[in-house]
C-alpha cells in the first residue's frame, strides 16, 4: 500500500477553492472541449491505425510480417537502436557527471549545444551527413577509394539516429543531478569510496529512474525515426529500410493492410513508451514521497 | 581567490574524463556534421545562394511551411490551454489515461501519424466523407497540412502549461474574487499573465516543431509544387535530383529560422525566471 499512501502525500489540485468551483456548467464546457480536441487529435488516428491494419481480417494481418523484406526493416530498426541507445546513454552519463558535479567556465553554452540536435530539423540531420560522407562531401572521395559505404548504408542509418536521439538521456539527467547535488558523493569519497564506487553506488541508485525514463524515450525515438533515416538510407529494399521507411514503402504501393500492419507495430511499440513512462513518473513520485516522508511511506 | 579557474576546484574526481568524451562525442556527432552546412553554404557565393533561395517554387514552400505551422501552434496554443486547464483543475473518469496519453504526437513515430492522418481524412476516410460534401478538402490539401502540424505540435503546449497551472495560488485568485473581480476579470488579469511565459514558449516550441517536420505532412500533403510542397520535403526532393547545392542553401534557411526561435524561447525562459526578482 505505500503507493496509495504516498501519492495522496502529492499536493492536490485545490478542486474545491470556492472560486473554481462556482460554475459547473464551466467544468462541463471545458472537460467536454478536452475530450473532443482529443479525441479528434490523438484517439481516432490511433484508432484509425489498428482499424486499417485490421480491415481483411486478423489472417491478412498477420501475413504482412510473413514478409522478408519486413523482418529485414524489423532486424534493421532493431541492431540501430542496439547501437545509438547505449552509445547515448553512456554519454548522457558522461554529460550529466561532468556538468552537474563541476562548476566550469561555458557549462550553460554546453546544456545549449547538447540539447541543439532537438532544434534541427530530421532533414536536416540527415542532410548533414549526405554533406559529410556522400560522394560529394568532405570524406564522400576518401571513403569511395576504401570501398565503405556511409550514405545509403547502414552507418548512415546508424549516425543519423545516433544525431536524432542524442538529448534524451542527457536532457533527463542533467536537471536531475544538478538539484541532487554533489554532498552524497563527497561523504562517500570521504568515507574512503573511490570514483567508481561513488557512482555505481550512490549517484547511479539515485538516478535510475530519470536514466530509465530517457533511454525509453531514446529508444522509441530510435525506433521510429523518418525524415533523418529517410534521406540517408536509399531505401533499398531489404537492405537499407527501417520499420518507418517500409511503412513507406507499402504504403506507396498502395499495400494499405500491410502498411498499417506493420505500422501498428510501432504504434504499439509508442503506447509501451507511454505506458512505461507513466510507471516511471509514478515511482519517482514514490521516492519522492518516501524521502520527504519515510515513515508514512513504510507502512 | 583572485586566481582564475576554468573549473572550480572540487573533490569530486572525473571532470577531464567526462567532460573531455562530453566534447569529443558532441563535436563528433553534433559540432563538425552541422558545421559542414556551414562550410558546404559558404562555398556557395550569395548571389548563387540566393538565387536558389528565392525561388518561386522554393517562396511558396516556406510560405505554406511558415503559415500552416504558425495556425497549428495558435490552434494548440487555444486547445492546449483548455486542456491543461482541465487536466489541472478538474477531477473526471479517465483522467489519468488522457494525461498520459497526451505525449502519443511524441511517442508515435511520424511515418505512423502521417498514414494514420491520411486514412482519416482522405475524402473516402472517417472524417474527411463528412467534409467532401461540404466542398472542404481536407487531406492533400494546406489545410491537410495544417492539420498534421497540429498533431505534431499537441503535447508542447500542454506539458509547458501544466506546471504553470499547478504552481498558481489558489489565494490569489479566491483574494480577486473577495475583492469583486468577475471571474473573467481573475482570469484575464491573474492567471493569463502568471502563466503567459509558459503559453508562449509551449507556442514556440510547437512552432519550431511544426517547421522542421517532415514524417507526418507528407502523406497527407499530396506534395503538388507551388501549392502544397513544405520545405522539409523540397530539401529532399533536391537530394534526390543530386542537386546537393540547392538542399544545403534551403537547409540553411530552416536552420537559421530554427536557431532564432531557440534564441526566441531561451529568452522567454530567462525573461521569466527575472521578471519578478527585481521586486522579491
Amino acid at each position: 500500500m505505500a503507493g496509495t499512501v504516498a501519492l495522496r502525500k502529492q499536493p492536490l489540485p485545490d478542486v474545491t477553492s470556492p472560486v473554481g468551483a462556482q460554475k459547473p456548467w464551466i467544468k462541463w464546457l471545458l472537460v467536454s472541449l478536452t475530450l473532443g480536441f482529443l479525441t479528434l487529435f490523438l484517439f481516432v488516428p490511433l484508432t484509425a491505425v489498428f482499424t486499417e491494419a485490421l480491415r481483411k481480417g486478423i489472417a491478412a494481418y498477420f501475413a504482412s510480417f510473413n514478409d522478408p523484406a519486413a523482418l529485414a526493416a524489423i532486424k534493421l530498426t532493431l541492431i540501430t537502436a542496439a547501437i545509438a541507445v547505449p552509445l547515448n546513454l553512456v554519454f548522457g552519463l558522461a554529460a550529466a557527471w561532468a556538468i552537474a558535479k563541476f562548476n566550469f567556465v561555458g557549462r550553460n553554452l554546453l546544456i545549449t549545444l547538447i540539447d541543439l540536435p532537438f532544434a534541427v530539423s530530421p532533414v536536416i540531420s540527415g542532410l548533414i551527413y549526405v554533406l559529410l560522407f556522400g560522394l560529394q562531401g568532405w570524406l564522400g572521395p576518401w571513403l569511395a577509394e576504401h570501398d565503405l559505404k556511409v550514405i545509403f548504408a547502414v552507418p548512415g542509418i546508424v549516425l543519423a539516429t545516433i544525431f536524432v536521439t542524442f538529448p534524451f538521456v542527457a536532457r533527463e539527467l542533467i536537471p536531475l543531478m544538478q538539484e541532487q547535488g554533489s554532498e552524497e558523493e563527497q561523504a562517500a569519497l570521504v568515507l574512503g569510496a573511490n570514483g567508481w564506487q561513488t557512482f555505481w553506488r550512490v549517484t547511479l541508485p539515485n538516478v535510475k529512474w530519470a536514466l530509465l525514463y530517457g533511454v525509453i524515450l531514446c529508444n522509441a525515438r530510435a525506433m521510429g525515426e523518418f525524415g533523418a533515416v529517410s534521406v540517408v538510407s536509399g531505401h533499398i529494399r531489404g537492405q537499407t529500410n527501417t520499420i518507418p521507411l517500409h511503412v513507406e514503402i507499402l504504403y506507396n504501393e498502395y499495400n494499405f493492410v500491410a502498411a498499417f500492419a506493420v505500422a501498428s507495430l510501432l504504434a504499439i511499440l509508442a503506447l509501451l513508451t507511454l505506458a512505461a513512462k507513466s510507471l516511471v513518473e509514478w515511482q519517482v513520485r514514490r521516492q519522492a514521497a518516501e524521502t520527504l516522508e519515510p515513515t508514512a511511506a513504510e507502512d | 581567490m583572485s586566481r582564475f579557474y576554468f573549473k572550480q576546484p572540487s573533490v569530486i574526481p572525473g571532470f577531464g574524463l567526462t567532460f573531455g568524451y562530453t566534447v569529443f562525442y558532441l563535436s563528433l556527432i553534433v559540432l563538425v556534421p552541422l558545421s559542414a552546412l556551414f562550410f558546404k553554404t559558404t562555398n556557395l557565393g550569395w548571389a548563387e545562394f540566393w538565387r536558389i533561395v528565392s525561388d518561386p517554387r522554393v517562396v511558396a514552400s516556406y510560405r505554406l511551411t511558415f503559415g500552416a505551422s504558425l495556425t497549428g501552434a495558435l490552434i494548440n496554443a487555444v486547445f492546449g490551454f483548455a486542456v491543461a486547464w482541465t487536466l489541472v483543475r478538474y477531477t473526471f473518469p479517465g483522467k489519468k489515461i488522457i494525461d498520459a496519453m497526451i505525449d502519443l504526437p511524441f511517442a508515435l513515430p511520424t511515418a505512423v501519424s502521417g498514414i494514420a492522418l491520411t486514412a482519416i481524412y482522405a475524402p473516402n476516410g472517417w472524417i474527411g466523407q463528412y467534409l467532401e460534401p461540404l466542398g472542404i478538402k481536407a487531406a492533400f490539401s494546406p489545410l491537410g497540412v495544417t492539420i498534421a502540424l497540429t498533431f505534431i505540435g499537441l503535447p508542447f503546449v500542454v506539458r509547458t502549461l501544466q506546471p504553470a497551472l499547478e504552481d498558481l495560488d489558489s489565494a490569489v485568485e479566491e483574494a480577486a474574487a473577495s475583492l469583486g473581480a468577475s471571474r473573467i476579470q481573475t482570469f484575464a488579469r491573474i492567471i493569463l499573465p502568471t502563466v503567459l511565459p509558459a503559453l508562449l514558449t509551449g507556442f514556440a516550441l510547437a512552432f519550431a516543431r511544426a517547421l522542421g517536420e517532415y514524417g507526418s505532412v507528407v502523406f497527407i500533403s499530396g506534395n503538388m509544387p507551388m501549392q502544397t510542397e513544405i520545405t522539409a520535403l523540397l530539401i529532399i526532393t533536391k537530394l534526390e535530383q543530386f542537386d546537393y547545392p540547392g538542399a544545403t542553401a534551403i537547409a540553411m534557411v530552416m536552420l537559421v529560422a530554427s536557431f532564432a526561435i531557440l534564441l526566441f524561447i531561451n529568452l522567454l525562459q530567462w525573461w521569466s525566471s527575472h521578471r519578478y526578482r527585481a521586486g522579491a
